[in-house]
Order: structure tokens, then C-alpha cells, then sequence
């Protein structure tokens, strides 16, 4: 026997709220973390040292998702390797997320530079924590009490960026 | 037993593949693709409603990281087109397609004029002989142009 329609149409109602809850739930952006306190989380850096965000209390991070394959993200490397030897002693953390799906390209491409912040493999998972990273550059701002206070995404704009770091730590 | 052999089989070909991904294809950027090619996200939008008239198919050719963060609903993870290893992936995908199939392909993975896979894809599925291919225009990423703008997307591989 078949079900009677209103059945029907409360069934197929509720199919496409549970569609629409689904899609909804990722839809929650980067830009809704602003001002809250960085989701802490632990990983292992490319030299194996286990390293953990909330280590870094106390200091400005600068939380950077990047890969191999982007080329805008390449370009911000030498600027944000000069200022963690600039800027480190002033309170200045770097930390790279390689968004890349493959560790031993990360690994071959950091050996042939000299990167002085830690480096590590980033996933689906690390990204939702920072509220999605669909595409890359990315880079967020986190001051000393542990705040995201500044989210860049796409065409680094290091003028911006280094204006903001500035107002959390003397880097004149 | 031969379905989970098949699946073994292409879990494996997906490794290899990636561990190989540092070889890359051959860099073709995005802007060698045709104007007439591209889609707009509203397009899309609206070629993927239930009421329309044809349903693309609808191709990641980005990252799986990024794939696996969100995806426009009904997409299928093909590989890196940027990557020898992605565009293999591809090619098997599109196999047994007829040549006039409507595809739509994305990236989104960094800026449009930087993005290292789109190109490559379009240009693959071209020389393959597909006429109906079109590439999302994804001017600075799929999170920007995509999901801010409130279109529907889903997440999970």
C-alpha cells in the first residue's frame, strides 16, 4: 500500500531541511572567527617536534595555511621568513600549515629554503577549526592573549599586514 | 570482490599518483582558456537546480584537502590538473563519457590568474575531443567566490 501524500510531502520536507543543515553547517566562514579565541591544536612540525598553538600564549602568531603549488603564498615566504628573524625576539611567532596533500613535497621544497618558523602539514580537520580554508593564501593573526584579531585571504597584502603586526608588537 | 579489488586498485593509483604529484604537468594558465568557456557562479548555480534542463557534470581539479573541507554539491574529486598524477585521474573519469557530455570544471584552490590546475584540466578534456566543457570562474578562491556567496556546497570525500 502506498503512503498517503501529505506523508509523502512531510518526508520530503524533512529530506531537504536535513540537506539544507548539511550544507549550511560548512558554510559558517573564516571571517565568524574574527575576535574569538584561535582554536588550539596540536601537530607534529616537519622535523617531528610536536608543537601545539597554545604554546605560543604570550606571543603574536601569525598562523599562515599555504602550499607548494601556490604561487601568491611562495611570494609571502621570504617576507614572513624576515620578519621571524626581525621580529622574533620582539614577540613575533610564524607558523606555516602546508595545505599540500603530500608531506614529502613539503619536505623537499622547505629543505631547499631557509625558513625559520615551523612547518606543518595541515588537513581538512585544521582548516574547519579556523572555520573553513578554501583556498590559499591564508593567514591569520592572533595576538598575545590567544584573539584572532586579522584574517588575510588571497593576494598577500604584506603593507596591511605588517601594519597590524606593528600595532601588536614594536616593530619599528 | 572484483568492486572491492576495483576500489583497492584506485585508492592505490590515488597514492601513487599524489606521491607523484611534485612531477608536475605542464603549467597552462587559466587565462588560455577561452572567454566562451567560462561560467559564472550563478550559472552554475542555476545549471545545478533540480528544475534544469541538463545537469552538468561537475569536477574538482584542485586539491583533495581542499576538496574534503567543501565542495559544490554533486562534485566529483578528480585530481590536481596541474599534476601528471591528476590529470591520469581525469582522464579515467571522463573514459567513458560521450565526447558531447556537459562538464564543468573547478579549482578555486588560490587566485584565478595563479591557479595552477584549471588550465591544465580544460586543455586535457579539449585535446581529449570533449566540445561541452566549460571552467567555473573562480576569481580569488572557492570560499570567496563560492561559499560567502551563500551558494550551496557539502563537504567529506
Amino acid at each position: 500500500m502506498l503512503p498517503p501524500l501529505r506523508t509523502l510531502r512531510a518526508a520530503t520536507l524533512c529530506a531537504c531541511l536535513s540537506m539544507c543543515a548539511v550544507a549550511a553547517s560548512v558554510v559558517a566562514g573564516p571571517a565568524e572567527r574574527l575576535y574569538t579565541i584561535a582554536p588550539d591544536f596540536v601537530r607534529t612540525d616537519l622535523s617531528g617536534r610536536p608543537l601545539r598553538l597554545g604554546q605560543y600564549r604570550g606571543r603574536v602568531v601569525l598562523l599562515n595555511f599555504w602550499a607548494t603549488w601556490c604561487a601568491p603564498c611562495i611570494e609571502e615566504m621570504p617576507t614572513f621568513s624576515r620578519w621571524q628573524r626581525h621580529f622574533g625576539d620582539g614577540g613575533l611567532q610564524v607558523i606555516g600549515v602546508s595545505m599540500d596533500d603530500d608531506e614529502a613535497t613539503v619536505k623537499r621544497f622547505v629543505a631547499k629554503r631557509s625558513v625559520p618558523y615551523p612547518i606543518m602539514m595541515g588537513d581538512a580537520k585544521l582548516g574547519e577549526l579556523f572555520g573553513g580554508v578554501f583556498g590559499l593564501p591564508q593567514s591569520f593573526l592572533i595576538d598575545a592573549r590567544g584573539r584572532i584579531v586579522y584574517r588575510s585571504v588571497g593576494e598577500p597584502n604584506i603593507e596591511t599586514l605588517r601594519s597590524k603586526i606593528a600595532g601588536l608588537i614594536d616593530i619599528h | 570482490m572484483t568492486h572491492h579489488a576495483t576500489v583497492l586498485c584506485l585508492c592505490f593509483g590515488t597514492g601513487l599518483f599524489f606521491g607523484a604529484s611534485a612531477v608536475g604537468a605542464e603549467t597552462i594558465a587559466a587565462s588560455s582558456i577561452p572567454t566562451a568557456d567560462i561560467l559564472q557562479p550563478a550559472a552554475l548555480d542555476a545549471a545545478l537546480r533540480p528544475n534544469a534542463a541538463v545537469r552538468p557534470l561537475v569536477l574538482q581539479v584542485g586539491f583533495r584537502k581542499l576538496f574534503d573541507e567543501a565542495h559544490i554539491i554533486a562534485a566529483e574529486y578528480a585530481g590536481p590538473g596541474g599534476a601528471s598524477g591528476g590529470l591520469a585521474l581525469l582522464r579515467e573519469r571522463v573514459a567513458k563519457l560521450p565526447k558531447d557530455s556537459a562538464i564543468v570544471l573547478y579549482c578555486g584552490c588560490c587566485p584565478w590568474d595563479h591557479c595552477p590546475n584549471i588550465g591544465a584540466a580544460f586543455s586535457e578534456l579539449r585535446r581529449l575531443g570533449f566540445r561541452n566543457v566549460k571552467a567555473l570562474y573562480i576569481a580569488s578562491d572557492f570560499g570567496t567566490d563560492w561559499i560567502e556567496k551563500g551558494y550551496p556546497v557539502t563537504k567529506g570525500g
